[in-house]
């Protein structure tokens, strides 16, 4: 059984409460990073951990804070992002809600390695509970003195706020964050620059998902080793995985990366509901190329998912029976994609829009020949030419679908039905 | 001559989303007026304020029923029997389109993308209530229940 490590407090009673996270060994790290470690020493521990981001990108936390400038008269922030909008994940939103303390403890000692003051939690506007929640962790850190002037007596200060988001998948990607944040609408920057050299304000910012920042304190707590001791080599550390769609049980399951696909769809989710035969699994978001039957025994780990030609993302597990219509879920998926392009590239905004029209029309039986080819151009049309990674994104769901699954687009154009649900 | 468009203190255009959501809350929606008064005390241009509310989900510029019910169309409730069904259920009920709102005023049908409540679809939001694995009688309950409050 793996110790289970960013959701070990889920099952307490008010495990939400700063009581409840103190009771069970919580803002220890926080001391530690304060008064015994300098900066440097603890960018190079989270180095040294592997850890990745966990918001989709995976890029290397403790490099990410390297890229900051050192310079201690250059003013600089810190955003968390909980912005979790990506169809198929909800680890965030159980985070925040059972656990927002851990964030707070890592986004202090992050804080403090890059030298931010003033940090800005954005979150979802629709998470209600969530934002509830964030105020009254942030009050309650305050009032013990984590936060504010002087932290326990370290000589480091730090404030952190609440910002609402207002409706925009579009304001996870972090450049759109940061406009988001200035006020602006959700728009994304051409990178580079990054945030981390210019970023809210101007100013270098550093961005992190949450779940990002809840392994920063065990990481100081337990030290760089033991932490990528857990997982595999370039993968290191625990995971959330959400699965959702045809499993018996769904829900979060923290896990060390690169466990077998097999293992989290059969023995931790319980495997298909109503036993059904599986069809296809979506490995990390409506983002990522879904995956065939055949590759189960894919690893989720960053890089052997990377070798099967899909992504960790954010680790959300969207599973598909045999009665699924794989046109029918693209269609869904490209409407998603079309509501929340925020329209400013050419190939996002029209790529969406002509691939929803042919396939609701693939749908309604009036597909014609070369609508597949026409698909597949679009797609590809949309691949590499946008400012930030969306184009790419709402591409993967209609390229991954028609590679494994041609021969339900075909069948959708001549029989004008759905080859499942005759 | 007329002035170059107001050049704003960027901290107090950072202000523009929460008093976005401060004039909705007094206005019930926002209009004109509300727009025009936020405009002014962030020192934005109107249509730079209109520019933000309809970029944003949330905002709404036309008025709704005192329910908002916003049924979630992600994958993960399409493949749990909800989404579509749902929807379809709430059309007939409340015999409304999506986007309407009933003749009494109280329920504003709307669909919605993911709600990031997967593991618990299907999932409708009500105002700010967030209601998970949704079935069709859930939904007669809740709509009772509301419906209850304004008898």
């Amino acid at each position: 059984m793996f110790e289970k490590i960013l959701t070990r407090n889920f099952g307490l009673p008010r495990s939400e409460t700063i009581g409840a996270y103190i009771a069970s060994g919580g803002y220890q790290a926080l001391p530690k990073a304060l008064h015994e470690l300098t900066a440097e020493q603890l960018i190079d521990m989270v180095k040294a951990s592997g850890l990745r981001g966990r918001g989709g990108a995976g890029f290397p936390a403790g490099r990410k804070w390297g890229f900051l400038p050192k310079d201690p008269n250059v003013v600089k922030y810190v955003c968390v992002n909980t912005d979790e909008g990506e169809p198929g994940t909800f680890k965030d939103r159980e985070l925040v809600e059972k656990d927002p303390h851990q964030i707070i403890e890592g986004v202090i000692i992050a804080a403090y390695a890059v030298g931010a003051q003033r940090g800005f939690v954005y979150i979802r506007g629709e998470f209600f509970l969530g934002v509830k929640r964030w105020i009254k962790a942030i009050d309650d850190a305050y009032a013990k003195g984590f936060l504010g002037k002087d932290i326990l007596g370290s000589g480091f200060s730090f404030d952190l706020s609440v910002h609402r988001g207002a409706g925009a998948y579009i304001c996870g990607e972090e450049t759109a964050l940061i406009e988001s944040l200035e006020g602006k609408r959700g728009e994304p920057r051409l990178k580079p620059p990054y945030p981390a050299s210019v970023g809210l304000w101007g100013k270098p910012t550093l961005v992190h998902n949450v779940e990002t920042l809840a392994n920063v304190p065990h990481i100081v707590n337990r030290g760089a080793q033991w932490y990528a001791g857990i997982g595999t080599p370039k993968s290191t550390g625990p995971k959330i995985f959400c699965i959702s769609g045809h499993v018996k049980n769904r829900g979060v399951f923290e896990l060390p990366l690169g466990v077998p696909l097999r293992e989290l769809v059969y023995e931790h989710a319980g495997g298909v509901a109503f036993d059904k035969k599986l069809k296809a699994i979506i490995p990390g978001g409506a983002s990522t190329p879904m995956l065939s039957v055949e590759q189960l025994d894919t690893t989720l780990d960053f890089e052997s998912l990377e070798a099967a030609g899909t992504m960790l993302g954010t680790g959300a597990v969207i599973v598909m029976n045999e009665d699924t219509c794989m046109v029918d879920v693209a269609r869904r998926l490209m409407r998603f994609f079309s509501h929340e392009s925020c329209s400013r590239c050419t190939p996002c905004r029209n790529g969406t829009r002509s691939i929803l029209g042919i396939l609701e029309r693939m749908e309604h039986g009036e597909g014609v020949p070369g609508d597949v080819e026409r698909l597949e151009e679009l797609a590809r049309g949309m691949q590499g030419l946008t400012f930030c990674p969306m184009g790419d994104a709402a591409a993967n769901p209609v390229l991954s679908g028609i590679k494994l699954f041609r021969d339900e687009y075909e069948y959708h154009i001549q029989h004008k039905r759905c080859a499942v649900a005759a | 001559m007329q002035q170059n468009p107001k050049v704003a203190d960027p901290a107090k255009r950072s202000m523009l989303l929460t008093a976005l959501y401060i004039a909705q809350e007094q206005y019930g929606y926002l209009t004109e007026e509300a727009v025009e008064r936020v405009a002014q005390r962030l020192d934005l241009t109107v249509s730079d304020v209109y520019s933000m509310a309809s970029f944003y989900s949330l905002y709404r510029t036309k008025p709704t029923g005192r329910y908002v019910l916003q049924v979630c169309e992600g994958l993960s409730c399409y493949l749990t029997d909800g989404a579509e069904r749902l929807v379809d259920y709430l059309r007939k009920r409340l015999s409304i389109e999506v986007a309407e709102t009933t003749k009494d005023g109280l329920f504003t049908l709307q669909t919605v993308q993911c709600l990031a409540a997967c593991g618990t679809s299907p999932a409708i939001r009500v105002n700010d209530a967030l209601y998970e694995n949704m079935t069709v009688e859930k939904v007669d309950e809740l709509l009772e229940t509301l419906r209850g409050y304004h008898v």
